[in-house]
């Protein structure tokens, strides 16, 4: 596994690996057993921010434990994130028919496929709590909206890219909608607001279509 | 209750403490004061914690009544202040009696007043803070005319005795900042990196609490293609495909896709948030 260093301020240090997958064995391994003075870890695509207080940790020393951490550390770790969540969907999102003909398959196919895999959030962009998920078992690339809607419902189920989501909030979107949830995916006076947070595996359950 | 009741805001008033650190991985950007030092030292003027929560005013334009009596105090940028008409010195706490009109006017130096208020603006908290973040639609919303803002108890500290002669205003001039390394600074030509420090930029109109958009000579890129979105820090530089930066602030999204070539190092920030349109910058290694 490759790790790049990459300066990112006084206070951070942007970690780059050459896939997501390594992004995800990475950011396991770094959060099962963070030293005193790492504050926060910001996983994206390709990279993890690691955040540190200079006050508590040197930049260096930071630096040093994430270019040792094992990688294979990531597989025993079970934190409140790796606990599973089930989302029931009413699939029945007004892109359903058109996305399910671009991929060429039916929409019972592709309802089957997205409900029976298991996803897991890899990390948050976009938006607050708006979880990026990615399947091994997922095998659609779902191209983007050419123009995006100006609004987008909270609880819509979509896809883009590699990529599944959910819209924690009425927001613009350019992701196609296949569903929508009653599940309450941010809630900022919860102790945890998001509940797609970065590591967490996710399901979801085909309801019927109200 | 003592309340501050508003008549006029002004071009923008927000409620803004110290905002919302560590929660990035889950989307939500820090937040908080733009010049955290001005907040800082409001507070500290009136007695309260560093973090209590005031008002962020862009510009100047705000007339407000106090109904109930209260310490306040006015920092960050410079200009007109008066209490029921009588000049109040900047960088002070001064005690307003009950129905007293505060006239904060238009800024001759920097561009962010901050208002602090002993006790505090008693705004009610969103994941820990009383910050509005303008991206996220967090926190408070912003501040319209003919709203009473409560202000908090008493704090503990009391009000400080201080040298008025201590405050000095933000520069008119150029204003230097320092930089940082950037994640992506390898993403440009030498002559970029090199014109980032010798040439001088111009803050553009496009300067919010998102980002201040600079202007100035194309960053040419070494590499072109795309940048997986990736986390951000404040003052995280990044250069759009016109070649142009923009220094992400306080209510940046949490990621980015555009290359990040330098950092305004902490201790910078704060000037940033001081800009005027058309003020000239220079950048010096940190």
């Amino acid at each position: 596994m490759s790790r790049r260093l990459l300066p990112s301020g006084d206070a951070a240090l942007l970690v780059e690996c050459d896939s997501l997958e390594e992004v995800l064995a990475l950011h396991d391994a770094l959060a099962a057993d963070p030293p005193r003075g790492v504050v926060e870890l910001v996983p994206a695509a390709r990279t993890i921010l690691v955040s540190i207080d200079p006050a508590r940790i040197p930049l260096e020393s930071a630096a040093t434990w994430v270019r040792r951490v094992p990688a294979e550390a990531g597989s025993r770790v079970a934190g409140a994130a790796a606990e599973g969540v089930v989302i029931p969907v009413a699939y029945d999102g007004e892109d359903l028919a058109a996305t399910a003909t671009l991929l060429a398959v039916s929409t019972e196919a592709l309802i089957a496929r997205h409900s029976s895999v298991e996803w897991r959030v890899a990390f948050i962009g976009f938006a607050p709590g708006f979880g990026y998920l990615v399947s091994d078992d997922w095998p659609f690339e779902v191209p983007r909206l050419d123009a995006p809607r100006t609004r987008v419902p909270a609880g819509a189920v979509a896809l883009a890219g590699a990529f599944g989501g959910v819209y924690p909030r009425q927001s613009p979107g350019g992701w196609r909608l296949i569903g929508r949830t009653d599940v309450a995916l941010w809630d900022p006076d919860s102790a945890e607001p998001a509940l797609l947070a970065p590591g967490r595996r996710v399901r979801f359950e085909a309801i019927g279509a109200g | 209750m003592t309340r501050l009741h508003v008549e006029q805001p002004g071009a923008a008033a927000l409620v803004e403490d110290l905002g919302r650190p560590g929660l990035a991985h889950l989307g939500v950007a820090t937040s908080g004061a733009l010049d955290r030092g001005a907040l800082a030292l409001a507070n500290r003027l009136v007695g309260n914690p560093d973090g209590a929560a005031g008002l962020e005013l862009v510009l100047g334009g705000f007339r407000a009544r106090f109904e109930g009596e209260a310490w306040f105090a006015v920092t960050g940028a410079w200009g007109p202040v008066s209490l029921d008409g009588h000049p109040v010195p900047p960088y002070a706490s001064a005690r307003a009696r009950d129905g007293a009109v505060l006239e904060i006017g238009t800024a001759v130096r920097g561009i962010r007043y901050v208002l602090a208020v002993r006790g505090g603006i008693a705004a009610t908290a969103v994941l820990g803070s009383r910050s509005r973040d303008t991206l996220a639609g967090l926190g408070p919303e912003p501040v319209v005319a003919g709203q009473d803002l409560a202000i908090g108890a008493e704090p503990a500290a009391s009000v400080p005795v201080v040298d008025q002669d201590v405050a000095f205003p933000p520069p008119a001039g150029a204003v230097t900042l320092a930089l940082l390394a950037g994640p992506r600074a390898d993403w440009f030509t030498d002559a970029a990196g090199a014109a980032l420090f010798e040439s001088p930029w111009r803050l553009s109109e496009q300067a919010d609490r998102i980002g201040a958009r600079l202007v100035g000579p194309v960053l040419e890129r070494r590499r072109t293609g795309e940048l997986a979105s990736e986390a951000t820090v404040p003052g995280s530089m990044q250069v759009a495909g016109d070649g142009q930066p923009t220094i992400l602030l306080a209510d940046r999204p949490v990621t980015g896709g555009y290359p990040v070539i330098a950092i305004v190092a902490p201790g910078s920030l704060d000037a940033v948030a001081q800009l005027r349109p058309g003020q000239e910058v220079r950048f010096r290694h940190a």
